[in-house]
């Protein structure tokens, strides 16, 4: 009975300072991100994640002498994946809302853009206000806080929700929708690409900061502190010693970084 | 025409390769569940049989919850549902680190729930056209119940079973598809994004369907031939 | 407190009574969705049938080829296909004046879905139809009946008789399949239940989801069960 519980002991405390030992030294961050929101993130045709986010991560990963792998997952899944220690890091241009942060904890912002309507190049008029956009069939990506704006102020319009951003702009180019909503720098790489031909920026919309939150951050669970507080700290430093502008300018032609 | 032959070659700037290991993907997932699928229907098969009125219970309600359910929405309880759990039962042991669920992992076990489902009333009605004969006989020639269930029962229930299991594997090939909502990287999944980047659907999911059409029309091919394999010997009633 | 709310309330789960409304909305879609498709789908995968089974022998091999490419892909498959093709060819239905119908995404789930189960009800159909012995045809014409009344009277209602079972099954199906639907911005069960799991992440709504889409499957079951009882019933007592 004793030795039983001699061993237990020495499997508690082994298994205590395992976890301990393992949350003081970070190695290794896996991080998750969407892979079909370009600029930020993408899918290419060699099957590889590319984009802003994980240039300027991984510049964060080599500043903070750490190993990060990166692994693709869907919009809908992404939180409930973090929260299940799927990966530690959620870098998917996600807007830190209160909503969210419920659930989980947000570092620093590193990109805060404008948030545009984009529509078929015959629109003339640049009223976006909900009473002009009455009946009109409105795009934007399901989970995100496009669509929660949509739903607070646009509730006289069709609201339509899709799996991912680009398919979206794929309904606006087919003519199924009027307008699309998201970030302006997602959005300028559909109209100045795909886009080119058939859609156009109308105009940007005015922050709500209940639905918006003051910006892109990336995400961590609520009990490592730790890695949030090294991310945050990562992040200030890019941003002063230029290596955020660096990456950045690479990907977007505007400021990231704007009030 | 050429430019969308460039877009399904293989390498770099094409989707080839990414649809084949898609392709790839589908057929494994679909291997790696039958077993399973298979395996657990046998059981609840066996339950619905049983002389327990508790164990028949559990099968009947088993049955009705998972051949009731969309696929879709067994696949995201599983996805999300299991990680959860999991991740509550290793954190409850105080265990250090992380046991994650690989996306194709929760397909499985999801399409493999389903699946046994199905197949448990194929297996029940295999079971119940055995003859009791047979396991008069067998338990005359003094073998156990083990025994019997091996040599002499299971053998004429795949001849009997192997029709409507056939059909549980056209449907499984098919419903596939459906985890590429969980991001496991199936054709579907693949196909899904080609579309987004070349705005080429038509072409994309024509050939995604064609893929598909090809593991179907295959293995229709293939359990005809089984059919016949298993059937050598036994002379079917009005074959004239 | 709306009455769609109830359940959520009485349960005590708060997502279930914020999204409850949607979610009843959302089964009304699906109901409605289901009963297009069938209802067409029975009446074309009759016309299939028929005309596979008595029709010239080419046509014949055209019908087998929609069936097989039907029942040999999958559902979604077919959905994105409708849906995204028939964006990409925007001009072309727009000069055949079809372009209203495609833009709209109901009417492409409900298009697809109603040449899906058309495919899998030709199949029943020419089972049952095949199934109704030799002798009833020849006794028909021996007492001088026309094709068209004799297939009609003689041997469409013997033929469905057979076929009620599987076309049950086919139903259920099809509730079950529609939840695909939620993948090409429609709103019915599946796709209000994910809307609403993305806001609260509670997984409770996903397990009220599934009580109602069971709900709707046992009944259909039962109601059909009755039915093929009570149509069958003459042939029961043998």
């Amino acid at each position: 009975m004793k030795r039983l519980f001699r061993t237990f002991a020495t499997v508690a405390l082994l298994a205590g300072s395992a976890a301990l030992a393992h949350a003081q030294q970070i190695t290794e961050i896996k991080i998750g991100t969407e892979g079909a929101y370009p600029p930020f993130n993408n899918l290419n045709a060699k099957g590889e994640l590319e984009g802003f986010e994980i240039d300027y991560v991984n510049a964060l990963c080599a500043k903070m002498k750490v190993k990060c792998t990166w692994v693709a997952q869907d919009w809908d899944g992404i939180i409930p994946a973090l929260l299940t220690k799927k990966y530690d890091v959620i870098a998917a241009g996600m807007n830190a809302t209160d909503e969210r942060k419920k659930r989980v904890d947000f570092t620093t912002v590193y990109s805060r853009t404008p948030i545009s309507f984009i529509a078929g190049k015959s629109v003339t008029s640049p009223d976006i206000s909900p009473a002009a956009l009455k009946g009109k069939n409105i795009g934007a990506q399901g989970s995100t806080i496009h669509a929660n704006y949509l739903e607070k102020y646009y509730k006289d319009s069709n609201i339509k929700l899709y799996p991912t951003q680009e398919e979206a702009n794929l309904d606006l180019k087919n003519g199924r929708l009027d307008y699309v909503i998201a970030d302006k720098l997602a959005l300028n790489d559909f109209v100045s690409g795909q886009g080119k031909d058939c859609c156009k920026f109308v105009a940007d919309i005015k922050r709500d900061p209940a639905i918006h939150g003051p910006g892109v951050a990336m995400a961590v669970r609520k009990e490592d502190t730790a890695l949030r507080d090294m991310l945050s700290k990562a992040i200030e430093e890019s941003i002063k010693d230029g290596t955020h502008k660096k990456v950045a300018d690479k990907w977007f032609t505007i400021s990231i970084l704007a009030d | 025409m050429e430019q969308l032959l460039l877009l399904l070659s293989w390498g770099d700037k094409g989707w080839g390769d990414e649809l084949a290991a898609g392709a790839a993907i589908t057929i494994s997932l679909a291997l790696a569940t039958l077993p399973f699928g298979l395996a657990f229907g046998l059981v609840i098969a066996l339950m619905h049989r049983a002389n327990s009125k508790i164990l028949r219970g559990i099968a009947t309600i088993y049955t009705t919850i998972f051949r009731g359910l969309p696929e879709l929405l067994t696949l995201y309880l599983v996805y999300f549902g299991l990680q959860i759990g999991i991740q509550k039962t290793w954190a409850a042991f105080g265990l250090p680190g992380r046991l994650d669920m690989p996306a194709f992992v929760a397909g499985m076990i999801a399409l493999g729930l389903v699946l046994a489902a199905f197949s448990s009333e194929v297996w029940v009605g295999a079971l119940n056209s055995i003859s009791r004969g047979q396991r008069e006989g067998a338990f005359a020639l003094g073998l156990s119940k083990r025994q019997t269930f091996r040599f002499v029962i299971l053998p004429q229930l795949f001849r009997v079973a192997l029709p409507g299991l056939g059909n549980n594997w056209m449907v499984l090939l098919k419903e596939t598809s459906l985890v590429s909502v969980i991001a496991l990287p199936d054709l579907m999944f693949w196909t899904g994004r080609a579309n987004v980047v070349t705005k080429e659907p038509f072409l994309f999911f024509g050939v995604a369907c064609l893929i598909y059409l090809l593991f179907s029309v295959s293995s229709a091919a293939g359990l005809s031939a089984l059919e016949r394999r298993f059937s050598r010997g036994f002379a079917a009633g009005g074959r004239r | 407190m709306k009455w769609c709310e109830y359940p959520g309330y009485w349960l005590g789960v708060e997502a279930i009574q914020n999204y409850g409304c949607r979610m009843f909305t959302g089964l009304g879609l699906t109901l409605q969705l289901v009963t297009i498709s069938v209802g067409l789908g029975a009446i074309f995968g009759l016309a299939l049938a028929i005309v596979r089974l008595y029709g010239p022998k080419p046509i014949g091999m055209i019908v087998t080829g929609y069936t097989t490419f039907f029942r040999g892909t999958p559902l979604l498959a077919q959905v994105f296909l409708v849906y995204y093709g028939g964006g990409q060819f925007r001009p072309t239905l727009e000069t055949l004046g079809l372009w209203t119908f495609f833009r709209d995404a109901f009417f492409c789930a409900a298009f697809t879905f109603t040449l899906n189960t058309a495919a899998y009800q030709a199949e029943v159909f020419r089972g049952a139809i095949q199934s109704v012995a030799k002798g009833q045809w020849e006794a028909a014409e021996a007492l001088g009946m026309h094709r068209f009344p004799l297939f009609l009277k003689v041997i469409l209602p013997q033929a469905l008789m057979v076929a009620l079972r599987p076309l049950g099954n086919e139903l259920v199906i099809m509730v079950k399949s529609s939840a695909v639907a939620s993948l090409v911005t429609l709103y019915d069960l599946m796709g209000a239940t994910r809307l609403a799991f993305a806001r609260s992440f509670d997984l409770s709504v996903y397990f009220f989801a599934a009580a109602l889409y069971l709900l709707i499957v046992e009944t259909i079951r039962r109601v059909w069960d009755m039915a093929e009882r009570r149509l069958t019933r003459h042939l029961h007592h043998a």
